[in-house]
């Protein structure tokens, strides 16, 4: 029997990053809109400078929590964080990123990390919702949103009995509304801004008015200066603490799209054009 | 700034983790004897691991067939200005496999050939497709003009799907592309991606890698090689060579790998290979991957739904791809 969610609003977020501040902003932000607690699409640690610190306010907020690749490398002590980078200086990063994490985390934190599901399944105003952290077939794929095309979303949720899939891993929020009345949305990160120059995190809100559904994303600011001078003092990439000050991703984006990458590009020409 | 990037041809990471131990094994496992890699599925009478179609992701249309301005020394499908082997197709031929292809839940389409800028219809072709599906387009770069740039351009910014450049590079340098290519074709593909550059369009330029070079140096002196020449943040990814197609008459080419035959059923993972998950169309059918649309067996039919069984992997080039990891697809 899938148990059914009777609340109008549903709140959902990935990408938490080890990102103590921004977590506690998004969670804010969704108790502040009536979506409490939330859900959470995964990838704890990586990035930020308080992967335990994450995971202990998850677990005293009982936000329902599917696991990410992140979580399945730390929880079971693995050699890597398994993103599915290609890119050696992504790998590299990553690698920095992994280990930091790998030192900060409790046995009790990973027994948690293990134990969690890949995937979560409900009933939400009729319709069968998936959550998933990369993909309903692999916890690290990349779902972009210019590189799958609609048929290929279309199976993917028929494959997998869904009418709304929600996942995260990519850091990039979308939504899809599918010409079947299915619907996949990514919501994003709120670890890791949205390499848009903006500064913040994003979630996912799910809302269903007079039985027709309505996806939107909230943009949600935290000290990021604050937290940019913590990851400096900690040792971590400056690569990183950059990233939390500009909006702009620095690493980790060997396999974005060449769709996102131009938009990014000409976004980030059009705000500083004397840079060019 | 963006990192440049140096994609290695290579799965994702949680299928690489099962990887480079198998890697290591069909070089040294004693069970693979070069005599048994006659590279050709008739040939070999041992069982081979039959490669199920796991879901069509990649459509690779050969839209130019095997038309090209170049003729280069290793094509793997022999492509050159005189070779007809396969016929262009025209944009409804396209349209029509697409249609297929959409029908069976496709992720993305690669349009190749040849040089799909030799087909007059490309535009249209570009177009109608990338209503349905991310597109990437595999060019030697010797064909940008002006008027084809700005359209790439203006293509590229304007659908909702991605349209990927593929440049093809087969050396760092004039002297060892042109050995490949014919004399002067590095500085024309050079002018190629320098116009895209100016575009702000961001290609991915492929290289391929002799075995005997390690990886991570040549992609090093690739993007070293690209900067100096004005195309600062080229992505790269690395292909192995296939002895295939005119590479298998070029005095000094590789022997051909040996088949997949010795491979034991338990090491055999159907998610390793590209032909789990792609098929390819030219106008003489559908075949099992873009690499054997020349070789014995490659043929799997007239239609994308009855090509959708399983491929035995007795060819060589199953075994480059098999201990390679390599894929054609962008990832």
């Amino acid at each position: 029997m899938t148990e059914r969610v009777a609340s109008t609003r549903l709140a959902l977020f990935g990408g938490v990053y080890a990102n103590l501040p921004a977590l506690e902003a998004v969670l804010a932000d969704i108790a502040s809109r009536g979506a409490e607690p939330g859900w959470c699409l995964g990838d704890l640690g990586g990035f930020g400078p308080d992967p335990e610190e994450c995971v202990n306010l998850l677990r005293a907020r009982a936000v329902p929590t599917v696991q990410g690749n992140y979580d399945h490398s730390i929880g079971h002590r693995l050699a890597d964080c398994a993103c599915g980078y290609t890119d050696p200086d992504d790998q590299r990063f990553a690698q920095l990123s992994y280990d930091f994490t790998d030192a900060r985390v409790s046995e009790a934190s990973r027994a948690w990390l293990r134990a969690l599901p890949a995937e979560v399944r409900f009933e939400f105003a009729g319709r069968r919702v998936l959550l998933c952290h990369g993909s309903p077939r692999r916890q690290n794929e990349f779902l972009w949103e210019s590189a799958a095309s609609e048929p290929f979303l279309e199976w993917l949720c028929r494959e997998h009995d869904a009418d709304l899939l929600v996942c995260s891993h990519t850091g990039l929020h979308w939504h899809r509304a599918l010409s079947s009345g299915r619907h996949v949305v990514n919501a994003g990160a709120t670890g890791r801004p949205a390499h848009d120059g903006r500064p913040g995190a994003w979630y996912a809100e799910l809302t269903v008015r007079e039985g027709a559904l309505e996806v939107s994303f909230r943009h949600v600011t935290y000290d990021t200066e604050r937290l940019a001078a913590r990851m400096d003092a900690q040792g971590l990439p400056p690569e990183f603490s950059e990233t939390v000050r500009t909006g702009w991703w620095t690493t980790c984006f060997g396999s974005l799209p060449v769709r996102e990458r131009i938009a990014a590009a000409d976004a980030r020409l059009a705000a500083a054009p004397q840079s060019r | 700034m963006p990192h440049p990037s140096a994609r290695q041809s290579s799965r994702s990471a949680l299928t690489r983790r099962i990887g480079p131990g198998l890697t290591n094994r069909l070089a040294t496992d004693e069970g693979f004897s070069p005599e048994a890699a006659l590279g050709s599925p008739g040939a070999d009478t041992s069982p081979v691991p039959n490669q199920p179609l796991l879901h069509l992701e990649q459509l690779w249309i050969q839209v130019a067939g095997t038309l090209c301005n170049l003729s280069c020394t290793h094509c793997f499908v022999s492509a050159g200005p005189n070779e007809g082997r396969h016929a262009m197709l025209s944009r409804e031929d396209v349209a029509a496999r697409v249609a297929e292809a959409v029908a069976m839940g496709v992720r993305e389409i690669y349009l190749t050939g040849g040089e799909p800028f030799l087909n007059p219809s490309i535009e249209g072709i570009v177009e109608d497709t990338l209503e349905l599906a991310p597109v990437t387009l595999l060019t030697n770069g010797t064909l940008f003009t002006p008027h084809r740039t700005r359209w790439l351009a203006a293509t590229t910014r304007s659908s909702r799907y991605s349209l990927e450049l593929r440049v093809s590079l087969d050396g760092t340098d004039a002297a060892s592309h042109d050995a490949f290519r014919g004399a002067g074709s590095w500085r024309r593909t050079l002018d190629g991606l320098r116009a895209l550059e100016a575009a702000g369009l961001l290609p991915i330029v492929t290289l391929t890698r002799p075995a005997h070079v390690d990886a991570s140096e040549l992609a090093a002196r690739a993007h070293a090689a690209l900067a100096a020449e004005g195309v600062p943040a080229a992505r790269l990814k690395l292909l192995p060579m296939f002895t295939l197609g005119r590479e298998t008459r070029r005095p000094g080419h590789a022997p051909p790998p040996p088949s997949l035959a010795a491979l034991p059923a338990e090491a055999f993972d159907p998610n390793r290979l590209q032909c789990g998950t792609c098929r390819a169309v030219t106008s003489r059918g559908v075949f099992v991957c873009p690499l054997l649309v020349d070789e014995p067996g490659g043929r799997m039919g007239d239609t994308l739904a009855e090509s959708a069984r399983a491929f035995p992997l007795a060819h060589g080039a199953c075994s480059t791809c098999w201990a390679t990891g390599m894929t054609c697809a962008n990832d």
